[in-house]
C-alpha cells in the first residue's frame, strides 16, 4: 500500500488502518529529513496551499505552515479576523475566491462541525481538516498515536485514558477513533457534565475516578479545559476541577508504575496538569509538538500526490 | 517476454573487484572519502563494494550512507502512483568530502540529478563521483556520465535492465528483458 484511500483528510473515521500505517511510515522518513541541517525537500514545488483559520490557533497553524514550507509548497495564510468574512461573505464564496487564485489544497479550521466535509463537496481542492468545532482534529490524533508508537513501540493493546473536557473536544473524538482502529483500549475520565451522553456507544468506558483511571492506563492524555466553548458552568470552580481531575506529581508518584503523560496544548498549568508533571520525564508533550510537523508533512505529501496534474 | 543474461555471477564478481580497485586507485587512503548508495537498488552494490574494500583491500572505517531520493524526484504527481519513500541513513556531514555515489543502473540520469540535489542537504561536498554497475548508452535525458562503470550496455527504450543480487533475489546476475 503506497497510497491513501481518501482524497481529503476530513476526519479519522474516514481513514482505514492501512492509511494510518502509511502516514506513520511516511512521517518516519520526514522525521529523518527534519533532523538534517537543511530541513527542506522540493517535492511540492508546484503545489499551493491555503491555510484558512476561522478560529484561533498557534501550534496547529504554525505546525501546518512549517510542514508546507519544508515540502517547498507555496503557502498563503488567511485568518477570519482580518478578512471579508467579517463583511458577511459565505464560506463557499470565500474559499472559491481563494481557489480561483489557483490553490491546490486547503487546510481549514472552523468552529462548525462538518465544515470541512461541507467544503469538500463544493470546491475542487484537497481539504485537510485542522479542527472543525467539537467534531474532529485528525492530524492531532495522528500525531498523538505516532508519539505513543514512538515512546512505547506500538499502539495496539495499549490502554489510554483521555481526561477532562470530552464534551467539547475534537481531540478526544479523533483520538478515540484513531486509538481504537489501531487496537488500543480507551477510557474517558472527567466531570459528569463534561462527558457526552452515550459516549459508551463509541466503545469507550467511563471512569469517573482519576486515580482508578491512572492505575489502569499506560498513557494519560490530559485535555485542556476549554473555557471559551463553555456557555454555562460545567463544574463549581477551577480549583475544585484541579483537585479532582488535575494531574499532580504526588498523584503520579503514588502509582506503582510509570505512565506516559500527553497534552495537546495549550496547557492551563495548575488546572488539568501541574507544571512539575508537564515538565517531567513522564511527559511527551514537546515530542508531540515535534512529531506534529512530520505527521503533517506526511499527510500533505500523500494527499498532494493524489491531486491531478 | 524474453530475457538475456548480460552479466553472470562470475563476471559481476570480477567487475566488483575492478571497480573497487579503480576507486581505491583514485582515493588511496579514503581519509576524506565517503560511499553513498542510492535507495532502494543501489544499496546492494554499495554494500558489496564496501565489504570488498574492507576485506580484500584493507581499507577500514569508510563512512557509509544510504540516500533516498523520493522527495527530490522530478516526477512527483506525474505517474498514477504515490511515490513511496525508503530510509535515508547518513549520519555524517559530507562537507568537503569526496563522495562516491553508487547506483546499479544509469539510465536517464534523472535519479542522479535528484541525488545531487538531495546530497546538498548534508553539506557542500568537495566533489562527487558516480559509480554504476550498468551504464545504458544513448538513453540519457541529462548531461550525466559515470566516473566508474561496470559495463556499458546498448539497450533500446522498450527493454529493461534487471540487476539481481544474492541478498535480495537469490542470485547475482544482470538480465536484459524485452517484451
Amino acid at each position: 500500500m503506497s497510497e491513501l484511500s481518501v482524497r481529503h483528510l476530513l476526519g479519522i473515521k474516514y481513514l482505514n488502518l492501512q492509511d494510518i500505517e502509511l502516514i506513520f511510515k511516511t512521517a518516519d522518513h520526514f522525521k529523518e529529513v527534519l533532523g538534517r541541517s537543511i530541513k527542506k525537500v522540493p517535492s511540492l514545488r508546484d503545489i499551493t496551499i491555503a491555510n484558512i483559520f476561522f478560529e484561533n490557533s498557534t501550534r496547529t497553524r504554525l505546525s501546518f505552515e512549517l510542514a508546507e514550507k519544508r515540502l517547498s509548497a507555496d503557502v498563503v495564510n488567511f485568518s477570519a479576523a482580518q478578512s471579508s468574512v467579517r463583511k458577511g461573505e459565505t464560506l463557499i464564496d470565500t474559499v472559491n475566491n481563494i481557489l480561483s487564485m489557483k490553490v491546490d489544497m486547503v487546510v481549514m479550521r472552523h468552529p462548525n462541525p462538518g465544515a470541512g466535509i461541507f467544503l469538500s463537496r463544493h470546491v475542487d481542492a484537497a481539504i485537510v481538516n485542522a479542527g472543525d468545532g467539537a467534531h474532529e482534529h485528525p492530524t492531532q490524533a495522528l500525531l498523538d498515536s505516532y508519539s505513543i508508537r514512538e515512546k512505547l513501540g506500538g499502539v495496539a493493546g495499549k490502554k489510554v485514558v483521555i481526561v477532562g473536557d470530552i464534551l467539547h473536544s475534537r481531540v478526544a473524538l479523533s483520538n478515540i477513533f484513531a486509538l481504537q482502529m489501531q487496537g488500543a483500549s480507551v477510557r474517558v475520565c472527567g466531570p459528569k457534565t463534561l462527558i457526552p451522553k452515550y459516549v459508551e456507544s463509541l466503545g469507550v468506558t467511563v471512569e469517573p475516578d482519576l486515580r482508578k483511571a491512572l492505575e489502569w492506563c499506560d498513557v494519560a492524555n490530559m485535555l485542556r479545559v476549554q473555557n471559551e466553548r463553555m456557555d454555562m458552568s460545567y463544574f463549581p470552580s477551577t480549583r475544585e476541577y484541579a483537585r479532582q481531575f488535575g494531574l499532580t506529581k504526588p498523584l503520579l508518584d503514588s502509582l506503582d508504575k510509570e505512565i506516559v503523560v500527553m497534552h495537546p496544548g495549550p496547557i492551563n498549568r495548575g488546572v488539568e496538569i501541574t507544571s512539575d508533571v508537564a515538565d517531567s520525564s513522564h511527559s511527551i508533550i514537546l515530542n508531540q509538538v515535534e512529531n506534529g510537523v512530520a505527521i503533517r508533512m506526511a499527510v500533505i505529501y500523500l494527499l498532494a500526490s493524489k491531486i491531478k496534474k | 517476454m524474453s530475457q538475456k543474461v548480460l552479466l553472470s555471477a562470475k563476471e559481476i564478481e570480477i567487475i566488483l573487484h575492478r571497480l573497487a580497485c579503480q576507486v581505491l586507485e583514485h582515493h588511496l587512503d579514503f581519509s576524506e572519502s565517503v560511499l553513498i548508495g542510492l535507495q532502494p537498488r543501489g544499496t546492494y552494490l554499495a554494500r558489496r563494494l564496501l565489504q570488498l574494500l574492507e576485506s580484500d583491500y584493507n581499507v577500514k572505517n569508510i563512512p557509509f550512507g544510504l540516500l533516498d531520493i523520493t522527495f527530490y524526484r522530478d516526477d512527483f504527481r506525474r505517474g498514477d502512483k504515490t511515490l513511496a519513500a525508503s530510509t535515508t541513513e547518513i549520519n555524517f556531514l559530507v562537507e568537503g568530502k569526496r563522495v562516491v555515489l553508487i547506483d546499479d543502473v544509469l539510465y536517464t540520469g534523472r535519479s542522479i540529478r535528484a541525488a545531487l540535489t538531495a546530497l546538498q542537504s548534508f553539506g557542500r561536498p568537495g566533489n562527487i563521483e558516480l559509480l554504476t554497475l550498468i551504464d545504458r548508452r544513448f538513453s540519457r535525458h541529462l548531461p550525466i556520465q559515470p566516473d566508474y562503470r561496470g559495463r556499458q550496455v546498448d539497450a533500446i527504450n522498450e527493454e529493461r535492465v534487471k540487476v539481481c543480487w544474492k541478498e535480495n533475489d537469490g542470485e547475482d546476475a544482470v538480465y536484459l528483458i524485452s517484451n
